[in-house]
């Protein structure tokens, strides 16, 4: 189902976390800086960086999730929680 | 990638060219320039990647007709700065954010889903009826700015989008 590569960073375990990102943006920037200075085991993904054939499946379960389809979208534990932009507060909150 | 990641000056020149043409208009770029910068270099990875340079903080299918509302400045820029004093990748900021008097954070997104998207591409937009008018009014979809005459101009003159962002407006 979930072809798609993600970049594995490893850290403390907080349930799944994976971070949907566009490589060009200042907020999903922020986003990935914070998940690395919580230090929290995670995946991501910049989905502007991605091969034209697996654009549409990553927008698709970005808008699962996330109606908006907008970026960045952290989703942890499957859905269980979803944060959309970078909600510094909340991030850390959630996680830390 | 196909094409080399954009130069330090070639980003540097851009940043210059948009704030200048920025102040112009009357509007403001944030002033923490580091990020600024970094959104000027993704501005010109979009440009290099699809042709024109669409938002960075939004996903592109490098189609220009589906993107006319994204190729920055965005559609949704004015409303953003007027609700949240910045736009979607806080690129533009208010007049207050310049001053410092507020800060800037992660907006939500205005532009409609892409379901919504396409069903609006497929249908008439609203005109006004034809009031008889010796020559049509046309708008820009950025900032709003109207003329009277055959056809749109080339740019905007007050913020620079293409003619192409300019919709019949009467």
């Amino acid at each position: 189902m979930n072809q798609m590569k993600m970049e594995h960073v490893p850290g403390k375990a907080r349930g799944k976390i994976t971070l949907y990102a566009l490589s060009t943006c200042g907020w999903c920037a922020k986003t990935k800086e914070l998940l690395r200075e919580l230090g929290v085991d995670h995946f991501y993904v910049f989905v502007d960086l991605l091969p034209p054939e697996e654009l549409e499946e990553a927008i698709r379960e970005v808008e699962k999730f996330n109606p908006a389809g907008s970026f960045p979208t952290l989703v942890i534990n499957e859905g269980t929680r979803v944060i959309v932009g970078f909600r510094e507060q909340e991030i850390r909150e959630a996680l830390g | 990638m196909s094409a080399a990641a954009p130069l330090t000056e070639e980003i540097q020149a851009r940043y210059e060219k948009i704030k200048r043409e920025a102040e112009e208009g009357g509007y403001h770029l944030n002033p923490d320039q580091a990020f600024t910068v970094n959104l000027v270099r993704g501005l010109l990875v979009n440009e290099q990647r699809y042709g024109y340079p669409s938002c960075p903080c939004r996903i592109s299918f490098g189609k220009r007709d589906e993107d006319l509302d994204i190729i920055c400045p965005c559609d949704y820029r004015d409303p953003d700065l007027d609700e949240f004093n910045a736009c979607y990748c806080a690129l533009y900021v208010s007049d207050a954010v310049l001053k410092k008097e507020l800060s800037v954070g992660s907006i939500p997104e205005r532009r409609p889903p892409r379901s919504e998207r396409k069903a609006a591409l497929a249908g008439s937009s609203g005109r006004l009826t034809d009031m008889g008018l010796p020559f049509p009014v046309w708008r820009c979809r950025v900032c709003g700015y109207l003329c009277a005459r055959d056809t749109p101009p080339l740019v905007c003159p007050v913020c620079k989008a293409t003619k192409d962002r300019f919709e019949r407006f009467i």
